[in-house]
């Protein structure tokens, strides 16, 4: 398949893998311990265990797998108010596919939806606002997530919507921003990534700049990366040359798509329509400062938040789910307590394991699960 | 008895045609009856009677299956649910070495349907028993209230004759056997997607829907010890392996490199972040065979009109037991799992 296939080139891959053993004692920090490099996104982790790449890196290189997937980040008071309008019986809920398995405190919306909630699952969100059209008497509810990446098309479709005067759809609003949560990573104290993969298909919309401060503040190296296995080791292997030559930069992987300045219309549209939040609750991560966005007052009348009354109830993680941890690169899924046991994609504790593009859920699903046992108690064994 | 000769103009189900008087019997007469046309339907008794002798000179163990077909859109491209009942019924007699004869057929409809839809359904049911060679010998029909049901479920189970010295199961997968498939993985769960009409895709991805039997028994001539069969449908090709797997506590290793994917379908895969490996085939058959055998067992897959694209597409290896590996086209390896539930598209 073409422009798909070119990433994929095994030969090529052979290729990158030597460049990056080269430049293993070029790099000084891995003389002591493995180095750690996370990838944000849920796109790439999906990627990395779909094509074996772990399987294919030296063992001085680990890969962390970040926050970056937004069904999984979610926290459970929240899936609890997307349950609560689904059940309102004026109300068709839309939603994207793989948030409909992700677990409240009661049911999930799959759930709900098998008691006889009015749950559709869409590809966009144009898919919800035409069903709005078509159904002028019932009220449309978009459940609206997603980082960046999926920021502009809920922008425009409000602003369709308001072109329109179509006043029976409004946004469940739960995106999130990129950039405060990279920076929570990094303030943490029991944090030890050496560089970062950033996510390309935010930085599509947002551009270079955003990351600036990764590089020049907290001196990591972070690579723009694209979402095919070769983007990934050519990311890598670009991480790891700026550690080798002593730089700190951003640098993009992923030209064919990132502009350096991102998407002005896009950004256009964002801002148009939503305003950071003070907070944001995320699953795993606790509460991070402007995290999240939330419709602007102007647009007051497509906010399903201020339409609907939603029960808004916060609801604390599990104790024993490590997510947090995990999330920082402090320790390895594995090595969780619940994992594998407690804490499974059937019965999920922890945001991690939630949806497939969780680390959890990947090692999990992709991983060998005797050998993780193996080494979990290997490691339980020597504390 | 004496037949109603009154002609069938009805446009739509109603409730009347299920409620066991004149128009149900106009229905059967003119729908089933007329389109079936076979010698055990036309007694109009309540049960299909065989004669024994008949049955046992043609193998050693009866085989009865039982399938219930509710796919939604009742027609898509490659098929509909008619093909389908009979395909699907015929197929899991077949994937045991049975050679399948007798189907039943009942009908579970909601009030509204039109006839013409029915017409056209029940004749593409007589198409494909007459193309896998058996008959469809009695029957139900139910009707219910709208909402009660969508649209039309049918219910078909059959009955088929083993040949003696077959020892098809799924418990027999031995290491260094090789892994076989009949063609392209994942061709009915696209076209369902794409019949769906949700994605509005431009491409002409159809269904594999087809009776299996001719070329089963075209397998077993070739090689009497099969080792395993099963036809890959709900939960794809990955499922049945990993029954295998763990019914035989054995590990596969799958390459992706051999693996028959049509590049549309490949393509509504990579557009929803779904996994071929998973998606519903409904004409394709997963082989464990000796390896001395996979060689001529692949020559008469490719030599029959069924079998094409047939590949072998891995090997059978002695641990880790129970698991399903993927050797990736990348390099990479990973492992195939169980499907947990059903596969969502991914949001990014």
């Amino acid at each position: 398949m073409k422009y798909v296939d070119e990433f994929r080139d095994p030969d090529r891959a052979r290729t990158l893998i030597q460049h990056i053993e080269a430049l293993r004692d070029r790099i000084p920090a891995v003389a002591s311990e493995p180095l750690q490099l996370m990838e944000f996104c849920g796109g790439h982790t999906h990627t990395i265990f779909r094509y074996g790449v772990e399987s294919l890196l030296p063992d001085w290189i680990e890969l962390v797998h970040g926050p970056g997937c937004p069904v999984c980040v979610l926290p459970m008071g929240r899936v609890d108010d997307c349950v609560a309008l689904a059940e309102r019986p004026d109300v068709i809920f839309t939603t994207f596919g793989d948030a409909m398995r992700v677990p409240g405190s009661t049911k999930s919306l799959l759930q709900a939806k098998a008691e006889g909630a009015d749950v559709r699952m869409v590809y966009s969100p144009m898919d919800a606002l035409q069903l709005a059209r078509k159904n002028p008497r019932r009220q449309v509810v978009f459940f609206a997530l997603g980082f960046e990446t999926t920021m502009p098309s809920t922008a425009l479709t409000v602003l369709q919507a308001e072109r329109e005067g179509i006043d029976n759809f409004s946004l469940f609003c739960n995106h999130i921003t990129t950039v405060p949560t990279i920076k929570a990573i990094l303030d943490s104290p029991d944090m030890r990534i050496d560089g970062f993969l950033a996510p390309g298909h935010v930085s599509m919309v947002v551009g270079e700049q955003p990351f600036q401060f990764v590089a020049s503040h907290y001196r990591r190296p972070i690579v723009i990366t694209g979402f095919e296995p070769l983007d990934i080791l050519q990311s890598i292997w670009m991480l790891l040359r700026q550690m080798a030559e002593g730089r700190c930069e951003v640098e993009n992987q992923y030209k064919r798509i990132v502009p350096s300045a991102g998407n002005r219309a896009g950004l256009e549209a964002i801002s148009q329509v939503f305003e950071p939040r003070e907070f944001f609750e995320w699953r795993g991560l606790g509460s991070i400062d402007h995290s999240g966005v939330r419709i602007r007052d102007a647009y007051a009348r497509f906010d399903a938040e201020r339409k609907f009354s939603v029960p808004n109830i916060r609801i604390t993680d599990p104790k024993s789910c490590q997510c947090g941890e995990v999330l920082k690169g402090a320790i390895r899924p594995w090595q969780c307590k619940v994992f594998a046991g407690a804490c499974t994609p059937e019965t999920p504790m922890g945001a991690l394991m939630v949806s497939t593009e969780g680390a959890c859920a990947a090692y999990y699903n992709f991983g060998d699960r005797d050998e993780l046992r193996r080494r979990r108690e290997q490691r339980t064994a020597q504390a | 008895m004496i037949r109603s000769q009154t002609p069938f103009h009805a446009d739509t189900i109603t409730l009347a045609h299920g409620a066991g008087g004149k128009a149900m019997h106009d229905l059967i007469e003119a729908v089933f009856v007329e389109s079936f046309d076979s010698p055990e339907l036309r007694g109009l008794e309540d049960q299909a009677r065989f004669d024994l002798a008949a049955l046992t000179a043609q193998g050693d163990r009866l085989a009865l299956t039982t399938d219930s077909y509710v796919v939604d859109p009742l027609f898509f491209p490659g098929g509909d649910i008619g093909k389908l009942a009979v395909s699907g019924t015929v197929n899991d007699l077949a994937v045991g070495g049975a050679r399948p004869l007798y189907l039943t057929c009942a009908l579970i409809i909601e009030e509204g349907l039109p006839v013409a839809e029915l017409r056209r359904i029940i004749a593409s049911m007589k198409a494909a028993a007459d193309s896998a060679g058996v008959a469809i010998v009695t029957g139900d029909t139910k009707v219910v209230p709208k909402g009660a049901a969508d649209k039309l479920f049918i219910n078909t189970a059959g009955v088929g004759v083993i040949p003696s010295g077959l020892a098809i199961g799924a418990n027999r997968a031995r290491p260094g056997d090789r892994i076989l498939i009949n063609g392209h993985i994942g061709d009915h769960g696209a076209a369902i997607v794409d019949a769906r009409g949700d994605m509005a895709l431009d491409n002409p991805v159809e269904s594999d829907c087809q009776p299996l039997n001719s070329l089963i028994g075209a397998m077993l001539k070739t090689c009497p010890d099969i080792h395993c069969l099963r036809d890959a449908t709900r939960g794809g090709v990955a499922t049945v392996l990993n029954e295998f797997a763990q019914a035989s506590g054995v590990a596969m290793e799958l390459d992706e490199n051999t693996l028959p994917l049509r590049p549309e379908v490949r393509g509504v895969c990579e557009l929803l972040g779904l996994d071929p490996l998973y998606l519903a085939n409904e004409g394709k058959l997963i082989a464990i065979v000796p390896a001395e055998s996979a060689d001529a067992l692949l020559a008469t897959l490719r030599a029959h009109p069924d079998g094409r694209h047939g590949a072998i597409i891995g090997e059978v290896r002695d641990a880790p037991a129970g698991r399903v590996t993927l050797r990736t086209g990348f390099g990479g390896h990973r492992i195939i799992d169980t499907l947990l539930g059903e596969q969502l598209p991914r949001i990014c």
